[in-house]
């Protein structure tokens, strides 16, 4: 395979890689749900432990003053990753669902009976339940863009569901079940052309695409690092300033506030008016520190390997007779879900786990994509750039040997 | 009549004959595609047990002084655990089946299937086997 990057020096970076499971080498093809996390990141957080753990933005001491600047200088890498205009518009989260949560809680305030909230038909439920919720609570009216059988948005049906009504378009950068990367470009401008705001949920695109946040003209757009390399339980939300200065806090507390008296409070200003109470700080330098690894081996030679990875991994896969892969879009990047005619995905998956082979199977909280299939979930070999040929050989191995024993 | 002991005992003795997972395996596919299958009228959402990413459908009767148990699943491995859980379980007095221990899970080399946060729901379904059983125990009564 070309590629320009040393994948088994890469390989190194991650000890985990060298682990067995159930007696045989591990071949870990989860990505898609969480990424694995290189010295880099891990020693990022000892260095914060054992050197300047302490509380931020409120000590005068030593400590909690290098606290502060890592974790401000964190939130600048993340504003130079994704080419955001200001770094007060990148707010901490604890991850994708926090930032979808934020805005939809958000814009109860905005909306009113009748109001329309387009989301695609390809939607993670963290990304259809908010919505739903926020369409309670308001009266607004939830429409779905659909998609066709090779995991496509239809987009001439989206450009028709737009009107003075649609008040706000969520949808997913790249769907976690399909690995379908959507056009967002198209779907951000039409949006607002008929005034809709758009957030788009990122999380399943950061680990390959490197987006740029000024040139999409994106209202929001959420991340979360473990996907990316990085720690759970922290992420981002980009959302434009004029977004953020309009949106009501999400949660009380310290941190978020100017002044206080029992008459009144007055809120801090951007970022920290959506960052209440002692944030994850060890958290988002460790962020910061994941996206200087991706960008020391750079996304260009990884989305170019990954794809390589992919090809090779699809070509392999669909020569196993009964094997049908589901999302077989155009434009996908570094998923695979699929099913052998006649097999529970449950079952391979165990089989593999057997084999030492991490992959997910069930519906990937997508169940609207699976009753779309009419399938109770798919097999999702997903990939990274420390992923090789050989791992690929292995899991296409491990599913032949799955079916003797299942069929 | 065996007792849920002695069949225990003999599933043990079964497993004790393989070398590796696979041969394991392979016997529990086996015996998942000879799971008496639970009469269609049953498989009703009602009986279908929660926490499992494979569908498991269990249905309970009483046979005189002895509780039946059918069940089916989509996947074949959850029908082979079931199938074992059944041949220990089914045809036995309520009260056995409240009492039994299943500890013979771990000695068959089926131990991780026993993790509540396994998503096969194999601690659903023998909490579902000793529920019946306590149900139709105190109808006994």
């Amino acid at each position: 395979m070309e590629t320009s990057l040393d994948i088994q020096a890469i390989r190194k970076d991650f000890p985990i890689l060298q682990r067995q499971v159930n007696g045989q080498p591990l071949v870990y093809l989860d990505n898609a749900a969480t990424s694995q996390t290189p010295d880099q990141v891990v020693n990022t957080i000892v260095d914060y432990y054992h050197g300047y753990n302490a509380n931020i933005h409120r000590g005068v001491h030593t400590l909690s003053q290098e606290a502060t600047d890592a974790y401000e200088i964190a939130r600048q890498k993340i504003q130079n990753h994704f080419n955001i205009t200001h770094s007060y518009e990148v707010i901490f989260t604890s991850g994708t669902t926090h930032g979808i949560n934020l805005v939809a809680t958000g814009f109860t305030s905005f909306l009113k009976k009748g109001d329309e909230i387009v989301v695609s038909a390809m939607e993670h439920h963290s990304n259809i339940v908010p919505w739903q919720m926020l369409c309670e609570r308001t009266g607004a009216i939830l429409k779905v863009i659909p998609m066709n059988q090779e995991g496509e948005l239809l987009m001439d049906a989206y450009h028709d569901l737009l009107s003075d009504k649609t008040k706000l378009v969520f949808c997913n950068h790249v769907s976690n079940a399909l690995g379908t990367v959507n056009p967002i470009e198209e779907i951000i401008e039409a949006a607002h052309k008929v005034g809709a705001a758009v957030l788009i949920d990122g999380a399943q695109a950061a680990a390959h695409i490197k987006p740029d946040l000024q040139a999409l003209d994106v209202d929001f757009y959420t991340v979360s690092a473990h996907k990316m390399c990085g720690p759970t339980g922290v992420g981002m939300l980009y959302g434009k300033e004029e977004w953020l200065k309009k949106l009501p806090p999400y949660q009380g507390g310290g941190e978020m506030i100017a002044e206080v008296t029992f008459e009144k409070t007055t809120y801090a200003d951007l970022p920290h008016k959506f960052e209440a109470g002692t944030p994850n700080i060890c958290g988002g330098i460790a962020f910061g520190a994941a996206l200087d690894y991706m960008n020391s081996i750079g996304f260009d030679a990884i989305a170019q390997y990954e794809d390589e990875l992919m090809q090779y991994a699809t070509e392999q896969l669909l020569s196993i007779e009964g094997l049908r892969i589901y999302g077989t879009a155009k434009h996908k990047t570094s998923v695979i879900s699929f099913n052998i005619d006649g097999i529970h995905p449950y079952d391979i998956g165990t089989i593999l786990d057997k084999l030492g082979i991490a992959v997910r199977t069930g519906h990937h909280c997508a169940q609207p994509i699976m009753d779309f299939y009419k399938i109770p979930g798919t097999v999702r070999a997903s990939f990274s750039f420390y992923n090789t040929k050989e791992e690929v050989d292995i899991l296409v191995a491990g599913v032949k040997r799955a079916k003797n024993m299942l069929v | 009549m065996a007792s849920i002991k002695d069949i225990q005992e003999e599933i043990i003795d079964e497993f004790s004959m393989f070398d590796d997972w696979m041969q394991r395996y392979e016997y529990m596919i086996e015996l998942g595609k000879s799971l008496p299958l639970i009469d269609d009228q049953y498989k009703t959402d009602d009986n279908l047990i929660k926490g499992c990413q494979s569908k498991v459908w269990v249905h309970a009767e009483l046979d005189d002084d002895k509780l039946i148990f059918t069940a089916d699943s989509d996947a074949i491995i959850t029908k082979g655990i079931i199938a074992i859980l059944i041949r220990a379980f089914s045809n036995q007095k309520p009260q056995d089946i409240i009492d039994a221990d299943t500890e013979f899970i771990d000695e068959i080399g089926l131990k991780e299937h026993l993790s509540p946060t396994r998503a096969n729901g194999l601690v659903s379904m023998i909490k579902q086997l000793k529920l019946y059983a306590v149900a139709y125990q105190t109808q006994l009564k």
